[in-house]
């Protein structure tokens, strides 16, 4: 039931876009969304319904919002009212809406006021707007506190995993098509984006956005370049039109000579936009990493049916999906208990994690490493999160024991309770041995990070080795049954 | 341990089975010479077999008996006895001989017997060579049960020495193929001899009746052990000349157990890896001109598969999501399209299907297949050959626009070799050129009836409509006939029998041509109101030519249900 509502997202985006802007710049939009992996991740391999189903109501909330905003109706107003209410009852991201639309109508009653008022208080404030959010975020990234602007940020927004150019340009251009709705997709994109700075898994929100932003960018190019080729198509028409006489061929060299290398360029452009970028291996064979769904698959087939698999919620929809297994927590977040303690249990000396994972009745665990592949969106990444969401029920996980002056570190300058807690045990578990780089010392620099671990030799007491996918990216670890006690 | 301890007990049993044994039930035969090479290479244990048979007896014999071990008989997956003639070189295999399993009364459990039907009785003093090939599954043990990622893999193989014969065997040998030079250890008898992989015993001369000397050879093995626990094919014929078939595999590794870790470091380590007792690849040997091929599970497409093709073959090298090691599972899919024209053979009207039976992945095990071969909507009297006994039955499946269901045959057998992979085929009718044939002619005897009452009553109306409605009728079926040609030729099998088709409707053609002339002529004969003999001299000369070509059309009729 839920699937044909995700999958009308687009449309209601496209929507969105042509009641701001251009049919094109819609079409262009929907186009982008339907094949965004930040978006479609969420419909399709794990089955996270009902976040797509979020997005579409937080879409269908924008779209009934402005269109109230421009037409004045009451209706559309309860109509926005109404998907709004949608929202809420789908997903606890209506926070983001809520106040997003706050902001907005500050700036309504603005104008309201004075029109001009309006419009200079509109320029401070984006300026001060992308101002602050500028500095925030610098701040914020060399404070350590929002996590640092590396490819795990583009990795997501991107299918293959390659550094892609992050659209500023797009928004520069909107930005200069400014007019009374192109201020609330700026606004949107603007915190959007700051969202999925500070929590990865936020970039749900900022997709919409970043497509929409990106659809107007690349509907107005190709505007401007399809323009110059009808120019120049026009041109020789023209000179036919002269009708037929020695004069025709004179007219034909008496043509811009900048034209064919701006139509030339036109179409590089065109083509170019939607060139695919892929890995290439040492033979030139394409590399694709499917290291999910190899584990994912080896859960399916090796494992008992009713084992309990134990692994941070963000994959806990994909592994029952895909791995037809049991899970502990999943992305379902009402329970938040659950999510803590397994937190807490990532976060505990391996002894006490046992304990945890015994009680939980807990048969296989599963991390995400991308310590070998440059992989950033990992569960070390993410461990800050299971520190702070473990702490926040349970005090006894404290958030500053894992850092250093502020930083979570695997390093040399690693804390010493990081070093010897579950997540990096299993994380880094005969890392060590491997020689990730072509003559360098085995195991000792960490790819994602970029840094030489601490902690090279790992032993581990409960657990063993169940699984590793080819790239190391998913390491899937036994729990052993108890050892009899003498 | 307990399989070996197992297997330790049913050696004790047969032993004491064979000494408990009664006299010899069996005729007067005597094995001159026996030849036994057992090829263990691959996790299956092939048995090829010579065997010379002498009649010592008075009686002729019509029946000769084979007898495995039943731990041996209980894994056999194929077995077939031809009997050849001649010598060296001019030595050639003939036809396969009939066997079936049998149950002589009195005889112990331990021991499987097969009963062969010899091509013709073996009278008093001759000789006979058989030729026995015989494929066993299960039968390499892997010992120890369970490994770690760093052991090598180790099977266990039993058999005996001598050879187990209810008639008296003159002189044996037997030798064992091993994969490799690595043998762990081997049941020393007199003259056993090891030439690197290969084990010889004997020849051991004047054995008596069930002979019996257990040998176990224990030694490493690489070979995949990739067993498809159970594999459905289904192979759809459609009417716009594709085959496609789409193969569910559920695999098993069945060597010896992973125990504790799976190390990926040492698994990818170079240059030594550890866990050769995974495997990690599958090859498919598929039809020449194989398209469209896929390979997927449940989650989705599986991107580690690669294709190589020419004119005789098309090879696929998957590799599973996972390395298999013993004991790991796996699921997935591969499908393919065929071009019908390949396996689709047409004769008397009917059209064979002419498709192989069991999976195309080398060396693999199938321990229960099923094959489901869907035919286009209408097809009728179907009938399947198959070289061996499978378990037959009959389905309709819907799929889209169906009206009346498209019939399905499923086969099923179990323990299925790479043996086992020849054609089967599958027959349907489509008898429709001749039917069309047949109609036109009886739409000719209309004609000739409607002139004849002509002739009697005088009534041209009548005539001329039955001459408008048979006219139609022929255009009608003319138009029929053209896409069954069409398709005829391009049948390669078809290409004997197609000319005598083409020609039969050329003559049938002429024929209908002529009779028109006939009809017009007397028809008009009529209208003229010209006299009886008048008209008659005038389609004389156009009578005969029309028996004739009847004649030539009936013949060639005749000629074509011959074929």
């Amino acid at each position: 039931m839920t699937r044909p509502k995700s999958s009308t997202s687009p449309s209601r985006l496209c929507l969105l876009t042509v009641n701001k802007h251009h049919n094109e710049a819609g079409l262009v939009d929907a186009a982008l969304i339907a094949i965004c992996p930040g978006y479609i991740s969420r419909s399709v391999a794990g089955s996270y319904d009902n976040e797509a189903v979020a997005i579409f109501a937080l879409l269908l909330t924008f779209y009934l919002f402005v269109k109230a905003v421009n037409t004045g109706s009451l209706s559309w107003a309860l109509g926005s009212a109404f998907g709004y209410f949608y929202m809420v009852s789908s997903w606890g991201g209506y926070v983001f809406i809520i106040n997003l639309v706050f902001y907005f109508l500050d700036w309504m009653k603005y104008q309201l006021n004075d029109i001009k008022l309006f419009q200079t208080f509109l320029r401070i404030n984006v300026t001060s707007a992308i101002l602050v959010g500028g500095i925030a975020l610098g701040v914020g990234t060399t404070s350590g506190y929002i996590s640092p602007w590396t490819r795990r940020f583009y990795s997501l927004l991107d299918p293959l995993m390659q550094r892609i150019t992050f659209p500023l340009l797009p928004l520069f251009l909107s930005i200069s098509l400014r007019h009374d709705a192109t201020i609330f997709i700026v606004m949107y994109g603007l915190t959007s984006l700051y969202f999925a700075g500070v929590m990865i898994r936020l970039i749900l929100v900022a997709t919409p956005a970043i497509c929409l932003i990106s659809a107007i960018a690349v509907s107005a190019t190709v505007k401007h370049l399809t323009s110059l080729l009808r120019a120049e198509q026009k041109v020789p028409q023209t000179g036919s039109s002269k009708g037929p006489g020695s004069s025709k061929a004179s007219s034909k060299v008496t043509l811009d000579p900048s034209q064919p290398f701006q139509r030339n360029g036109a179409i590089a452009l065109l083509v170019g936009v939607f060139y695919l970028l892929t890995a290439r291996g040492a033979h030139g064979n394409r590399i694709i990493f499917d290291d999910y769904c190899e584990a994912y698959y080896w859960l399916r087939q090796n494992t008992p049916t009713d084992a309990k698999v134990m692994s941070w919620w963000d994959y806990g929809y994909q592994i029952t999906a895909m791995g037809n297994i049991t899970v502990i927590v999943d992305n379902n977040t009402w329970n938040n208990t659950h999510i803590a303690t397994v937190g807490r249990a990532m976060s505990s000396y391996e002894d006490e994690a046992y304990d945890i994972m015994r009680s939980l009745d807990v048969n296989y665990v599963l991390v995400v490493f991308g310590g070998v592949t440059g992989y950033s969106s990992d569960d070390i990444n993410k461990f800050l999160w299971m520190v702070r969401i473990g702490g926040g029920v349970d005090p006894v996980i404290k958030e500053p024991d894992y850092l250093v002056n502020g930083e979570l570190r695997v390093d040399k300058g690693a804390s010493p309770k990081m070093l010897n807690c579950l997540m990096y045990k299993l994380c880094y578990y005969r890392f060590g041995e491997l020689v990730t780089e072509y003559g360098s010392q085995p195991g000792t620099y960490d790819r994602a990070r970029w840094v030489e671990i601490e902690k090279k030799y790992i032993k581990l007491k409960h657990l063993e080795e169940a699984y590793t996918t080819s790239n190391w990216i998913v390491r899937i670890y036994r729990v052993k049954p108890p050892t009899n006690r003498l | 341990m307990k399989k070996n301890s197992s297997v330790v007990v049913d050696l004790l049993l047969l032993l004491l089975a064979i000494t408990v044994l009664a006299t010899p039930a069996f005729s007067d035969l005597v094995l001159s010479k026996v030849e036994r090479r057992i090829d263990v290479t691959s996790q299956i244990a092939r048995v090829t077999k010579t065997l010379k048979v002498v009649n010592s007896g008075s009686e002729s014999v019509s029946e000769f008996t084979l007898t495995f071990p039943k731990f041996l008989g209980n894994n056999l997956a194929y077995l077939s006895v031809s009997h050849s003639e001649g010598k060296g070189k001019a030595k050639r295999s003939l036809a396969n001989l009939s066997v079936k399993e049998a149950h002589p009364k009195g005889m112990p459990d331990s021991i499987s017997f097969y009963s062969v039907s010899l091509p013709k009785p073996l009278s008093k003093g001759d000789t006979l060579t058989l030729e026995v090939v015989a494929a066993f599954t299960n039968v390499l043990q892997p010992f120890p049960e369970k490994i770690t990622q760093r052991d090598i893999h180790l099977v266990m193989l039993q058999e005996s020495a001598q050879y187990l014969s209810p008639y008296v065997v003159e002189s044996q040998s037997l030798s064992i193929k091993l994969p490799n030079a690595r043998i762990e250890s081997y049941s020393k008898l007199e003259n056993t001899k090891v030439q690197g992989s290969e084990i010889k015993y004997g020849p051991y001369k004047n054995l008596a009746q069930y002979s019996y000397a257990p040998i176990v050879v224990h030694f490493e093995s690489k070979a995949a052990f990739a067993v498809a626990e159970k594999l459905v094919r289904e192979i759809e014929v459609s009417h716009w000349g594709n085959v496609q078939v789409t193969e569910h595999y559920n695999l098993v590794h069945r060597g010896a157990q992973l125990k504790g870790e799976f190390s990926r470091l040492e698994y990818q380590d170079r240059p030594n890896p550890q866990g050769v007792s995974a495997f990690r690849h599958l090859l498919a040997r598929l039809p020449p001109r194989a398209h469209s091929i896929y390979y997927r599970d449940d989650i989705g497409n599986i991107s580690t598969s690669q294709m190589q093709s020419d004119s005789k073959k098309t090879e696929l090298l998957i590799e599973p999501r996972f390395p298999l090691f013993g004991g790991w599972k796996t699921f997935f899919t591969i499908g393919y399209g065929l071009p019908l024209s390949d396996f689709l053979f047409a004769s008397e009207g009917k059209r064979f299907l002419d498709i192989s039976f069991g999976s195309p992945m080398i060396d693999l095990v199938t321990e229960k297949l099923i094959v489901q071969v869907v035919l286009p909507e209408g097809s009728k009297d179907i009938s399947v050959t198959t070289p061996f006994a499978v378990k037959q039955s009959h389905e309709i499946k819907y799929s889209h626009l169906d009206i009346a269901g498209r019939p399905v045959v499923v086969l099923e057998k179990n323990n299925v070799v790479p043996d086992h992979n020849q054609k089967i085929q599958v027959l349907a009718t489509l008898q429709e050129v001749q039917n069309i044939i047949q109609k036109c002619l009886a739409a000719h005897d209309k004609l000739e009836a409607s002139l004849r009452d002509l002739s009697r009553t005088g009534d041209i109306q009548t005539c001329k409509a039955a001459r408008k409605s048979t006219d139609s009728l022929l255009k009608d079926l003319s138009k029929e006939l053209r896409p069954l040609l069409a398709s005829l030729q391009s049948f390669p099998s078809a290409s004997q029998i197609s000319p005598k088709v083409e020609e039969l409707v050329a003559k049938e053609r002429e024929l209908q041509e002529k009779l028109m002339a006939k009809h017009t002529t007397v028809v008009e004969g009529y209208e003229k109101k010209s006299s009886g003999r008048d008209i008659e001299n005038r389609i004389a000369s156009q009578q005969q030519k029309i028996i004739a070509l009847r004649q030539e059309v009936d013949d060639l009729l005749e000629f074509i249900d011959e074929i």
